[in-house]
């Protein structure tokens, strides 16, 4: 099986390199793929749209439709985690910690929960005991994180970011926090129907911005008819519609992110994991 | 010889491409546990997203981002100085699904796990084949 896989990977590996012979070289400027429709995306953005990054102008703007749907691949996969995965059934036995004397209690009826607080804590069957560091330098980290993923999305048309990128940085600001503690502490503060409601919001607001500019009277995601929606801006409008679907998109990347990791670590039972 | 080695160097970006390629291939043949085939596929993706972005390179060129002075009034935007912005659009959606299709697999992987209690392909193959 190994030699027959390494024959197949040599030969394609042989076919392809045999092809790259008539490749453009490195760094050409007149390489095919940069002669026809990447100029006029080059010459006339600002033009047309008034974003400096021409990256999110193309992505939010020239191909929008793609970008709507593949907000929506996001979306999916973010539901089909869930539909796979999700376990509403509870754990038979509980696990807690005395927390003044550190005697660890094994609760074998399921109807009988002790209250979480200052006495009890929760404590899982492969537990290992957050590090001090590793909270405090997490708990000081998480904030900016997620400042800076509001950054890149905010700054999406003007310098190099948009809402894949900040959504995926704001995600894993959220992992990080369920790495640092545990899976409990996010799963408290962040609530499954909020990651939810959040992944669906993102592709409403994605979708609504460009069905609002079909009730404006312009095409679907023809940000310039929004217009009168916003006085004064006119000159930018083009690029103020950008944002608005870039914030849809960061939202629903980073719910779907928290959603994928919390249903993966923990098998779908939202209870322990990494 | 010296042909072939001058060929090399001129396209060597393409050389890199192909081995890192070939490298997913062979794990998405050859592995036996399902993760690693994952895992193979990802490396796959990561050839493919460096070669489109590497086609779209320019030399002297800036990054995609307008500068100031392209933005006053009347400045005519010559396209060779900025890089390609459309390979590299494109691939910003092909992570976005490399990234969906990872963690639906992942899922994939561990409903796998707890049914069957293995990753490993010909263990799968044979407990499919007894039922």
């Amino acid at each position: 099986m190994r030699l027959l896989a390494f024959i197949i990977v040599t030969l394609t590996g042989a076919f392809l390199l045999y092809g790259t012979t008539e490749f453009p070289d490195w760094g050409d400027p007149n390489s095919p793929a940069s002669l026809h429709v990447s100029n006029y995306y080059i010459e006339k953005t600002y033009e047309d749209t008034h974003a400096p990054n021409f990256v999110t102008a193309v992505v939010t703007d020239y191909r929008g439709f793609d970008t709507m749907f593949e907000t929506a691949v996001i979306f999916t996969a973010g539901i089909g985690c869930f539909l796979l995965l999700r376990d509403f059934r509870g754990k038979k036995e509980h696990y807690y910690q005395h927390i003044p004397s550190g005697v660890i209690l094994h609760v074998k009826d399921e109807k009988k929960l002790l209250p979480i607080g200052k006495e009890f804590g929760y404590m899982d069957k492969e537990w290992v005991p957050p590090d001090l560091i590793n909270k405090t330098v997490c708990r000081i980290l998480i904030p900016f994180i997620q400042i800076y993923a509001l950054y890149v999305v905010a700054h999406g048309d003007y310098s190099p970011g948009g809402g894949f990128q900040g959504g995926v940085i704001f995600g894993s600001s959220l992992i990080l926090l369920a790495i640092s503690y545990d899976l409990k502490t996010l799963v408290e503060r962040v609530k499954e129907k909020l990651l939810g409601i959040f992944a669906a919001l993102g592709v409403l607001i994605y979708a609504g911005t460009g069905a609002l500019c079909l009730l404006m009277g312009g095409n679907f995601l023809d940000y310039g008819k929004l217009a009168p929606l916003i006085p004064g801006h006119s000159g930018h409008i083009r690029a103020l519609g950008m944002l608005v679907v870039e914030i849809g998109v960061g939202i629903a990347v980073m719910a779907v992110m928290t959603l994928i990791y919390i249903n993966i670590v923990s098998e779908g039972r939202h209870d322990e994991g990494l | 010889m010296s042909e072939l080695l001058s060929l090399v160097i001129a396209k060597y970006n393409y050389w890199l491409y192909v081995i890192l390629m070939m490298i997913g291939l062979y794990g998405m043949i050859a592995k036996n546990n399902l993760i690693k085939k994952v895992v193979g596929m990802n490396i796959f993706q990561t050839a493919i997203i460096l070669f489109y972005v590497s086609i779209g390179y320019k030399t002297n060129a800036s990054i995609p981002i307008i500068t100031t002075a392209d933005t006053a009034h009347g400045a005519v935007v010559r396209a060779a100085d900025y890089i390609n912005p459309l390979t590299s659009c494109l691939m910003l959606t092909a992570i976005v699904v490399s990234v969906a299709t990872f963690g639906y697999a992942m899922a994939l992987a561990v409903r796998i796990y707890q049914r069957y209690q293995t990753l490993e392909e010909d263990e799968l193959r044979m407990r499919l084949s007894k039922e």
